[in-house]
């Protein structure tokens, strides 16, 4: 029927609204539902910003005993673990439920999602909306806002505009790698704990200056899985910093170019993933 | 010797999730890596903090790698129990004949058990072949630091014990089970070795039953604790795990006595 | 094959009807790898569903029927979309699941009884304003057919209540609400009275009923319960082995199945087993009361004549044969494919 290439497109737009409006649906139903029980909500969303914030506790416990680590003081190491933390945490909020997947494809709840008319993506990222996520991204803000008046940076328009381009790019790249972990649980449904490798592990990288890892680690994230690109080399740019890999310089801007091919990639795997799935059927 | 027969049963059911084990043993490596890096940076600075040189400082990151699945550090692992209290079948278990604590506790320590073997070695063996780790060269260090594991999984059994059993009072557990979960990575020295704490936090820390979970057995292993340092801290392990197994059981009959007396 | 009206009653009708469900020659080989021997796994082809054809017209109830591991869920993923046929061709409503499958999902319903497809912790009547949102349901339809729902399965207590409260006979009412909500075209029912009290059933069956005669949707239903179909359905598939070995009448599925009927008397003291009564033969005696199995096929009144004629009777009743042991006998002889041709009898065939 619609073989010709302006169908396949409109027929890819129709698809693309389908799933942005049911996602809005089941957002809004689910953020309804936590807010009618407001205590339980409260204090999940403070236990999650609690936990983040016992995180950077550690990190400023270790202050306490040296004035700079790898070369970077507490304002510095603030400011990365700031940028990399709101990305982290909008991506979790935005589609972290989706490494619930494994979980559905063993019991078969996966199947309801194919039943309705919007796209199972949608469907699978909107579902079990967690709103009290909230807790990381305003510690994440709440760092990034102390180390912003404490780090030596000239600030111009264009540095500032950096800011929300880092958390853009940043949400991308994890929202990308949320989305490949997952698309990997169509084969291996036990195996949700590999992506907090490169979620949660790769945040807790990027709260570090990349001069405390061994060089090999740091071409992983930058050539292998681009985490590098989330806030590392905006970051090394913006403090003045060299980069440890000696790249050249418009490489730091790379962002939106590499998120984009990112979620490509990752887009494809998933498709790749449904597609077996809706052939196989487990 | 049904305790033994649980322990067994939970120790194989929890085997059975091959591929999530594999997925957990990656991501402890993942981050065994990424904190051993950190220290490297931070001793590197300041070569003895803590009293521990390099060495020991990343023999203790990997120590809590291996020990983060089988002493839930994170919590978690008696979410059955939690789930049979909130659905009231736990009244069933309150008739029969085995005690309670006694019946999760042998099931908790299968389940460390497997753990230990299928969550803990292969990251430790990672860690020593990457970096330059203070393991001890005698079986006798190595039989202390399995007892003080031991020590320390009855200790956050006893834990985890208390939280499941708020349940039975609480209407929504997963605020407390979150807390404690927070309590016990960061003052169990997960995030930071707790003689790295600065003055009286670590000195308070030290003596919380957290500490006891992973600090002690890390201590031990990094040979720390040596002679007399070394009983004071099997000692300090055994009196956490048996007052807070007691503090269990009070909680246990008030939660007893509610059932049967208020029908749940 | 094609558009071939089975032949009863209501044949020109039929003839005449829109079909809705097309399957042609429908195939679905899954590989799967078993462990042979400690590490060495072997892979090996399992045809779940294989080359199967039917047509169900606008409007009809039909019961799909077969033992477990048959096919049976098989074809429905393969008929809603959530599962790619290896072979063969496949529209509903003109439109191909597996290409299609969002465009088709907002023209059917579908309740998996073991499962259900409301948001799990969320309210019922929020899972239903999903629905309604979700499948862009106009307003005004939209509280008619809840209204209607509502009354029907007696909802109206159960619309606060989060779905993972709900028993299970609650929980299968408001999943076939959600399901109808849309006013689909064709409604699939995968079991959808396991594991409910005899009123629920009773409830559910009669909702059906009464939904397919207002509004002409067409059922497609599996189960395991011979009641289901007989109140509902008067056409009967049976899926073997991933083949359809049988599409007409349940009179003719007894027939064709060879199946018997037993008439169970009562007289009015101990005697000798029953004899002389043709067509039937007497497989049990116990105290006063007598078992006499005869062919489905065969009308029970000559025999009862036959016996109040020559013995003191009490009571009598007759059972059917459950759909277990009616398949079983369908193809014990072997023989029922063979004659598939040509065993297309007054009420249906065996194919």
């Amino acid at each position: 029927m619609a073989s010709g290439r302006p169908g396949v497109l409109r027929d890819r737009a129709a698809e693309v609204a389908q799933g942005v409006s049911a996602y809005g649906l089941i957002v809004r139903m689910w953020v309804r539902s936590s807010l009618a029980y407001r205590t339980s909500f409260v204090m999940m969303a403070c236990g999650n910003f609690a936990a983040n914030a016992l995180d950077f506790v550690a990190i400023m416990l270790m202050f306490s005993q040296i004035d700079a680590l790898g070369g970077f003081s507490l304002p510095e190491v603030a400011f990365l673990y700031g940028t990399s933390g709101i990305a982290l945490g909008l991506a979790d909020l935005l589609l972290g439920s989706i490494e619930g997947l494994g979980r559905r494809v063993r019991d078969g709840t996966l199947d309801t999602l194919l039943l309705r008319p919007a796209p199972v993506f949608a469907q699978i990222a909107a579902d079990r909306f967690a709103l009290r996520r909230l807790g990381r991204i305003t510690q994440a803000l709440l760092v990034l806002g102390w180390s912003l008046p404490r780090i030596e940076v000239d600030w111009t328009v264009g540095r500032v505009l950096m800011l929300p381009l880092m958390a853009v790019c940043g949400t991308a790249i994890f929202g990308a790698v949320f989305t490949a972990g997952a698309a990997f649980q169509f084969w291996a449904q036990d195996a949700a704990e590999v992506q907090n490798s490169f979620t949660y592990g790769g945040n807790a990288m990027l709260q570090y200056p990349p001069t405390v890892f061994a060089k090999e680690l740091v071409r992983g994230v930058t050539f292998l899985v681009p985490l590098a690109f989330v806030n590392w080399l905006p970051a090394l740019r913006l403090l003045g910093r060299p980069d440890p890999l000696g790249l050249p310089g418009w490489v730091d801007f790379l962002g939106p170019a590499v998120a984009a091919l990112m979620c490509a990639g990752a887009g494809l795997a998933w498709r790749w993933g449904l597609r077996s799935y809706r052939s196989t059927g487990s | 010797m049904w305790y033994a027969a649980v322990a067994a049963g939970s120790f194989r059911r929890y085997a059975t999730y091959q591929m999530a084990t594999v997925a957990g043993v990656f991501t402890n490596t993942v981050f065994g890596f990424i904190v051993a890096f950190t220290y490297l940076a931070l001793w590197h600075e300041r070569p003895h903090l803590g009293g521990y040189d390099q060495a020991q400082a990343l023999t203790f990151v990997w120590t809590g790698q291996a020990l983060l699945a089988t002493a839930a550090l994170m919590g978690g692992g008696l979410d059955e129990l939690q789930e049979r209290i909130r659905s009231g079948d736990i009244a069933v278990d309150l008739y029969r004949p085995a005690d309670l604590q006694l019946w999760w506790l042998s099931a908790d320590l299968g389940r460390a058990g497997l753990q230990l073997l299928g969550r803990g070695v292969v990251p430790m063996a990672v860690g020593a072949l990457a970096f330059p780790l203070a393991l001890p060269g005698d079986p006798l260090t190595w039989g202390c630091f399995l007892l003080s594991v031991l020590c320390g999984v009855v200790v956050s059994f006893a834990l985890r014990y208390l939280v499941a059993l708020a349940s039975f009072w609480l209407l929504d557990g997963s605020g407390l089970a979150l807390i404690s979960g927070l309590a016990g990575m960061f003052f169990s020295g997960m995030l930071l070795p707790l003689r790295v704490f600065p003055g009286g936090l670590g000195e308070v820390a030290q003596l919380l039953p957290w500490a006891a979970v992973l600090q002690t057995p890390a201590d031990v292993l990094v040979g720390a604790l040596r002679g007399g340092a070394l009983v004071r801290g099997l000692v300090f392990q055994a009196a956490w795990a048996v007052g807070l197994l007691a503090l269990g059981r009070l909680v246990q009959s008030a939660a007893t006595r509610k059932v049967v007396v208020h029908g749940g | 094959m094609t558009g071939r009206a089975r032949d009863d009653e209501g044949a020109d009708a039929v003839d005449e009807a829109e079909q809705l469900i097309e399957v042609d020659g429908v195939e679905k080989v899954f590989t799967v790898r078993r462990r042979a021997g400690r590490l060495r796994r072997v892979r090996e082809e399992v045809r779940a569903v294989d080359g199967i054809s039917f047509r169900v017209a606008r409007g009809e109830m039909v019961g799909y029927i077969g033992p477990n591991g048959a096919g049976k869920s098989t074809t429905i993923k393969m008929l809603t979309g959530i599962l790619v046929p290896s072979g063969g061709r496949l529209r509903v409503a003109g439109i191909d699941p597996a290409q299609q499958r969002t465009r088709l999902a907002r023209r059917i319903g579908v309740v998996f009884g073991q499962r259900t497809t409301l948001w799990w912790d969320l309210p019922l009547k929020d899972s239903y304003e999903l629905v309604r949102r979700m499948y862009r349901i106009p307003d005004a339809a939209y509280r008619a057919h809840l209204e209607r729902c509502v009354e029907l399965l007696d909802l109206a207590p159960l619309l606060d209540v989060p779905v993972r409260q709900l028993s299970l006979g609650q929980r299968m009412r408001g999943d076939i609400a959600a399901a109808l909500l849309p006013d689909p075209e064709v409604l699939y029912l995968d079991e959808p009275t396991i594991g409910l009290d005899v009123v629920s059933k009773a409830k559910v069956r009669g909702f059906l009923r009464e939904v397919n005669a207002e509004r002409g949707t067409t059922v497609l239903l599996t189960t395991h319960d011979l009641t289901d179909i007989e109140q509902l359905c008067r056409r009967v598939m049976v899926i073997d082995h991933g083949r359809l070995v049988y599409d007409g009448g349940l009179d003719g599925l007894r027939a064709a199945g060879g199946g018997e009927r037993t008439l169970v008397v009562d007289l009015e003291r101990e005697l000798p087993p029953i004899e002389g009564v043709p067509g039937a033969r007497t497989v049990r005696v116990d105290g006063p009361r007598q078992w006499l199995a005869f062919p489905a096929s065969q009308s029970a009144a000559p025999l009862v004549a036959a016996v109040a004629a020559g013995y003191p009777l009490v009571d009598l009743s007759v059972r059917e044969p459950d759909i277990e042991s009616l398949i079983a006998e369908l193809y014990a002889g072997g023989g029922m494919r063979a004659d598939a041709a040509g065993a297309g009898g007054k009420d249906g065939r065996a194919l």
